[in-house]
């Protein structure tokens, strides 16, 4: 039996800042297992606790109940084990192109002129080569998020996780931003979390897709996509996938009470 | 655009000069009002005097007294940064000591230092160290919240955190406030040779006053504010080459 690489058995999360009479709980009794090599899509509607999924697979939130394995085993010590892309891409205006995606190498600790050659070689590979003296400043949105992409791949871990990447982007270059990250995902064997709102993009990018249903009672609910790779945008107008889609607008409509 | 801006100003400075010196000739009494040539004229004259005797004493008093500003504003920032009770314990007390009229506590100064160079110090310490402890302290707490997440997520260490995003953060803030003390510490530096020097151009053109030497008042005067000037020209051509990334910004 292969052992999934992340897996959440009844986990629950609440804001403990909070006293304890108003605590609503983020997550309740949570419980999904993602394979090696897979693209996962968690969509559901906004504030229910996706980005707290994320949060908590990181390591920069505790579970309050439950437990998290990866690869079979307990992950007590989470921080700096995954890489993690933000909604915004996050880069540090003040480092050029090249010393952002430095960036996750120097703080793993790697020698300088190994981590030179390595970022060097994937910028080539991610259309940023000529301008990695150039500030983030100057760089258009796509191409600030094939940095900030870059730069989670450098974290050198085998579980991506992004949240919303490609929300703040127009929808021509949302698409081909698309394409490109499944042929990355593709290139780089790697597995991949990809949080969205957009019920279209999960069906287009994900093999499964996790469906976060509405406070309080946030159970996810797992849909496989029934399509076959490679993918391309028209396979999205099968008929299948048209129900399906149907079927997950209705799932993430919030219930009206008649 | 700025070639424009400063041919204003130029023009307006000029103006404002030749208005001086019409003034200054129509009243003639230079120890009262000397007019600007008769000023640049002193200057010329006394040119050794004041910049070998009386310009270093001043410039030793300004560099001094900016290193320990900048080490102990820094170091406090730093601090607050990172320890809320030390944010809470200072902050206001910083913010309290500027409504001290800093100059009428100069003379303590000399009570405490005597006449050596650390009673100028200590007043130069006390007007810079304000722009730099609250500029280095906001720009420590401007650094994004979600970047250090971000870090963290990648293992970063508190060192890391330190190097790789708080001083980057903080830097433009801290040179905004950089700007302000060097102009400061200029004034800080004659305030303090007022009270009491053997050598120094605000000890100089205080004790030309006293022989009612109008134009000698000024010159070292003059001097003082070119040294302002060229401190604050370093500061923002250091800012320009640690923050380029901000022009394209």
């Amino acid at each position: 039996m292969i052992e999934p690489v992340l897996e959440f058995k009844r986990v629950s999360f609440d804001y403990k800042s909070e006293p304890l009479k108003d605590r609503v709980p983020i997550l309740e009794d949570i419980n999904f297992s993602v394979n090696d090599g897979e693209f996962i899509s968690i969509i559901g509607p906004s504030g229910c606790g996706k980005s707290t999924i994320f949060r908590l697979i990181t390591g920069l939130e505790e579970p309050g109940a439950g437990k998290i394995y990866r690869k079979g085993q307990q992950a007590i010590d989470r921080l700096g084990r995954v890489g993690y892309m933000p909604q915004q891409d996050l880069l540090m205006p003040w480092r050029t192109v090249f010393e952002n995606a430095m960036l996750p190498l120097e703080i793993k600790g790697i020698k300088q002129n190994e981590a030179e050659e390595h970022v060097l070689k994937l910028l080539m590979d991610f259309g940023l080569k000529g301008s990695e003296k150039a500030y983030p400043g100057d760089l258009s949105g796509g191409m600030r998020q094939r940095l900030s992409f870059l730069r989670t791949i450098l974290s050198g871990s085998n579980i991506l996780l992004l949240d919303e990447p490609f929300s703040s982007l127009d929808a021509i270059t949302r698409l081909t931003m698309q394409e490109w990250l499944l042929d990355q995902w593709q290139k780089l064997s790697k597995t991949i979390l990809f949080i969205t709102h957009d019920v279209d993009e999960a069906l287009f990018l994900s093999d499964r897709i996790f469906v976060l249903s509405q406070k309080p009672n946030s159970l996810i609910k797992e849909v496989k996509v029934p399509l076959g790779r490679p993918r391309r945008v028209r396979d999205l107008g099968n008929l299948d996938v048209i129900t399906l889609k149907e079927a997950l607008i209705d799932e993430l409509r919030p219930r009206t009470a008649t | 655009m700025k070639n424009l801006n400063s041919y204003y100003s130029s023009l307006l400075v000029f103006g404002f000069l030749l208005i001086w010196e019409a003034g200054a000739r129509a009243y003639n009494k230079s120890f009262i009002l000397p007019a600007p040539s008769e000023i640049a004229l002193t200057l010329w004259e006394l040119r050794s005097v004041l910049v070998l005797h009386h310009l270093p004493p001043t410039f030793l008093v300004i560099f001094i007294g900016l290193v320990l500003s900048i080490l102990i504003g820094t170091g406090l920032a730093i601090w607050m940064n990172g320890n809320k009770v030390a944010e809470k314990t200072f902050y206001p007390i910083i913010i309290a000591s500027q409504t001290i009229p800093i100059i009428a506590l100069a003379p303590i100064f000399v009570l405490w230092f005597g006449y050596t160079i650390w009673s100028k110090v200590a007043v130069t310490v006390l007007i810079t160290f304000f722009p730099i402890t609250v500029s280095a302290f906001d720009g420590l707490r401007s650094s994004d919240k979600n970047l250090k997440e971000l870090l963290l997520t990648m293992g970063a260490s508190k060192k890391d955190l330190f190097f790789k995003l708080y001083v980057p953060s903080a830097l433009p803030s801290f040179f905004s406030g950089l700007k302000v003390a060097v102009t400061l510490s200029v004034i800080g530096a004659a305030i303090g040779e007022w009270l009491g020097a053997q050598a120094g151009l605000g000890y100089f053109s205080r004790r030309m006053m006293t022989q009612f030497d109008g134009a000698a008042v000024f010159a070292p005067i003059v001097l003082l504010s070119a040294v302002g000037i060229l401190l604050f020209l370093l500061v923002t051509w250091l800012e320009k080459t640690l923050l380029k990334w901000r022009k394209t910004g």
